[in-house]
């Protein structure tokens, strides 16, 4: 039986899907919500070190899981092979309701304005795309902070002097600091630089009917046990539903978006829970599945028109992946630094996000997260021997006298760090897989190895008696900061999308998540996902009026 | 609470291994005798994987990874997870019986702690990938999760000082949902 026909389908319920979903809807448009995964409840969660989406050895927490949706992955030296859902070279982003906001660490960084002006402001970069986004940082300001409203926002961000300007302050005040923070803080001030309270997507004051944070230690990786903190899944997507105009399917993969004899998209066909073929006609259709996936759908959206893939007529779709680059260091204290106070990163600073010397960006810098027991022992640094009991020793004395700093690199974009649908391997319902492939800019790693001094000097003034770097990785990037893969750009043959988010040769196909980030930022960049997705939203839902007053 | 919860789904998991052994129904690890505790592992094997597992988390004042049940949880993951490592398990424990024959002309488990330290330094070298793996699922078993079967009574989270069961409903703020 034929599936009703509705206005808008939207792939994907992460931080990109979740919004638009939720501003179609709120504007009177039918639509229908697809997703991959289930909807976990914060009670059904379990604290398991070993099974979560930070620390996957057993298996994704929040999927997708081993058996359904494997990868290709090829190596910097040409080597490929299939990798699980939980295996390092997946580059793994939840597949579940709420996507990664489902269980991520939940900071909530405004991009900076030069990060929207990347090659204007450091010139072209050999063997790079680097390029500016089409749209500035003022284009998004009111959807930044519409985003930290709406949502909910806490932290303090007032002693930021690099910050770009802010109408409004954030709708929550900062968590109460913790021991690291207090360490970290009056270090960072005599070296003259510019600590704050890092802004987070979580309650620290009872806010939108949830409560606040209980400051556990089972945050990043998890589902939030108190619900505090938050995320599409229990913002957006519930207003979504409630306007009665919006309808979630979870368990339902993609596989293919069709297009007319005209080149305008048609239907999603896609799979559901109990692996039926189901086809949704619409009248537009938003592409939500984080970078990766969402290239590998329109690569395997392959029609007459279209015979290398939607929206890929000039070979852009699944280019320029890219993720954050994080170094930093590891300082061990002579008094323990660890009081077991979730989330555990709390302060922050932006002096070197720009303006470094010879460097084109940098990093924001910031304590780590909380750390459970093996994640620990999995970081034991290298004078240390990695078993035995000088190793137990190790472990039992610098738990909880060492602190972490680190950073995500802002990444300098290579055209061959890619997304393609593999020409051989397929998924459990035959749709090929994502192929991925290409490695970092040297200048990337370049910067990667700076901030980490800046990270060493910081723990050295707050009193560190041994430090150690954490260096850059080589290869490919991505993970679960993955953007790129469908740049937003002014000229169709250099980008795939328009300055709203449209493909740029079908009218009615949007891509909304990270992969429209031209650039990463130097920060967590989901806030800007949720601006973006508002920002687009906000443009979809006035052309569809302006439509339907034509008609 | 949650520890007598434990223990008796522990309990109900055994009578349900014993059951699936006499039924012989353990076909992917079907080397085990009937009654026998492990799943993958042969008695024997799981001897050496005890011992082994000591050497690289040894006990002191908190137990090692003998008493903390580490070859509990890698040979419990060894038929689910870890299923795609079995062969390397039991090619990797053989060479170090081997390894340990050779040498001092004894098994494995039977050598003194520092006969056993030379022998898995040589494994180390040699064996790379299976000393990895054993490395890496041991520090699994002894800090993960008790509910995987090692890290028993949450020694490891004792030993680095951290609460257990977890303290829950800890709130900084006047809870007052509206």
């Amino acid at each position: 039986m034929a599936l009703k026909h509705v206005n808008a389908v939207v792939i994907g319920s992460g931080a990109g899907g979740g919004v638009v979903a939720k501003e179609l809807a709120a504007a009177g448009l039918s639509v229908v919500l697809l997703e991959r995964g289930k909807w976990h409840t914060a009670a059904e969660c379990r604290k398991d070190d070993l099974r979560n989406q930070r620390t996957s050895v057993l298996g994704n927490g929040f999927g997708p899981d081993d058996e359904r949706d494997p990868r290709v992955f090829v190596d910097d030296q040409g080597r490929e092979r299939v990798v699980l859902a939980s295996e390092g070279g997946y580059n793994n982003n939840a597949a579940c309701v709420g996507g990664g906001t489902f269980c991520y660490g939940a900071m909530a960084w405004r991009f900076m304005e030069k990060d929207f002006r990347m090659r204007s402001t450091y010139g072209a970069i050999e063997g790079s795309t680097l390029e500016d986004w089409p749209i500035g940082y003022g284009d998004l300001e009111p959807y930044y902070e519409k985003a930290e409203w709406e949502m909910g926002v806490s932290g303090d961000d007032r002693e930021n002097p690099f910050k770009a300007p802010r109408k409004k302050p954030l709708p929550m005040p900062a968590m109460p600091p913790n021991r690291e923070y207090e360490v970290l803080k009056p270090a960072a001030k005599r070296l003259g630089l510019h600590p704050f309270d890092i802004p987070m997507l979580r309650n620290t004051v009872p806010y939108n009917g949830r409560g606040p944070c209980m400051r556990c230690r089972w945050c990043v990786g998890f589902a939030c046990e108190v619900d505090s903190r938050s995320g599409t899944h229990n913002t957006v997507i519930p207003k979504a539903l409630a306007t009665g105009n919006c309808e979630l399917r979870t368990r339902c993969m993609a596989r293919e978006i069709t297009v007319d004899a005209q080149g305008r998209a048609r239907s999603v066909i896609y799979h559901d829970e109990d692996d039926r073929r189901q086809e949704q006609t619409a009248d537009l259709v938003v592409v939500s599945c984080s970078a990766i996936e969402s290239a590998r759908l329109l690569l395997n959206s392959k029609s007459k028109l279209f015979p290398s893939g939607l929206g890929n007529r000039h070979d852009w779709v699944g280019r320029n992946l890219q993720g954050h680059t994080y170094t930093g260091a590891v300082g061990l204290f002579d008094f323990e630094a660890y009081d077991d106070l979730g989330p555990g990163a709390q302060i922050a600073l932006c002096d070197y996000n720009h303006g470094n010397p010879g460097l084109a960006g940098g990093a924001m810098l910031a304590n780590e997260f909380i750390r459970l027991p093996y994640q620990f022992v999995t970081q034991v640094p290298p004078f240390v021997p990695s078993w035995g009991p000088e190793h137990k020793e190790w472990v039992r004395n610098a738990f909880k006298r060492t602190i972490a700093v680190q950073g995500p690199t802002q990444e300098i974009p290579v055209f061959d760090a890619r997304v393609e649908a593999d020409p051989k391997v397929k998924d459990y319902w035959g749709i090929p897989v994502a192929r991925l492939s290409g490695g970092r800019h040297a200048h990337t790693i370049e910067i990667g190895r700076f901030m980490a001094v800046k990270a060493e000097e910081w723990l050295k003034e707050a009193g560190a008696v041994r430090t150690w770097r954490r260096q850059p990785a080589r290869g490919l990037s991505a993970g679960q900061h993955q953007a790129g893969t469908c740049r937003m750009g002014n000229d169709p043959k250099t980008s795939v999308v328009d300055r709203h988010c449209r493909v740029h040769d079908v009218d009615n196909v949007y891509v909304i998540d990270g992969s429209v980030h031209v650039t990463n930022g130097g920060f967590n960049p989901v806030l800007t996902i949720l601006a973006v997705a508002y920002y687009a939203s906000d443009n979809l839902v006035r052309e569809w009026r302006g439509r339907k007053g034509r008609v | 609470m949650s520890v007598r919860f434990r223990r008796i789904r522990r309990r109900k998991f055994l009578k349900l291994g014993f059951a699936a052994a006499s039924a012989g129904t353990l076909t992917s690890c079907g080397r085990s005798g009937g009654g026998a505790y492990w799943r993958c592992f042969t008695p024997a094997e799981a001897r050496t994987a005890e011992a082994i597992c000591e050497r690289i988390i040894p006990k002191d004042e908190f137990a090692g990874a003998a008493e903390a049940g580490v070859v509990r949880f890698i040979d419990r993951q060894l038929t689910r997870q870890y299923r795609k490592h079995q062969a390397a398990y039991r090619e990797g424990l053989a060479a170090v019986e081997a390894a340990g024959r050779e040498k001092f002309q004894k098994a494995f488990p039977e050598l003194s702690a520092e006969e056993q330290t030379e022998i898995l330094q040589e494994i180390q070298e040699k064996h790379a990938e299976f000393f990895g793996l054993v490395r890496a699922h041991t520090m699994q078993g002894y800090y993960g999760d008790p509910r995987h079967g090692g890290n028993q009574d949450a020694v490891s989270w004792k030993m680095l000082g951290l609460p257990d069961p977890p303290v829950r409903g800890r709130l900084p703020y006047e809870k007052e949902l509206s």
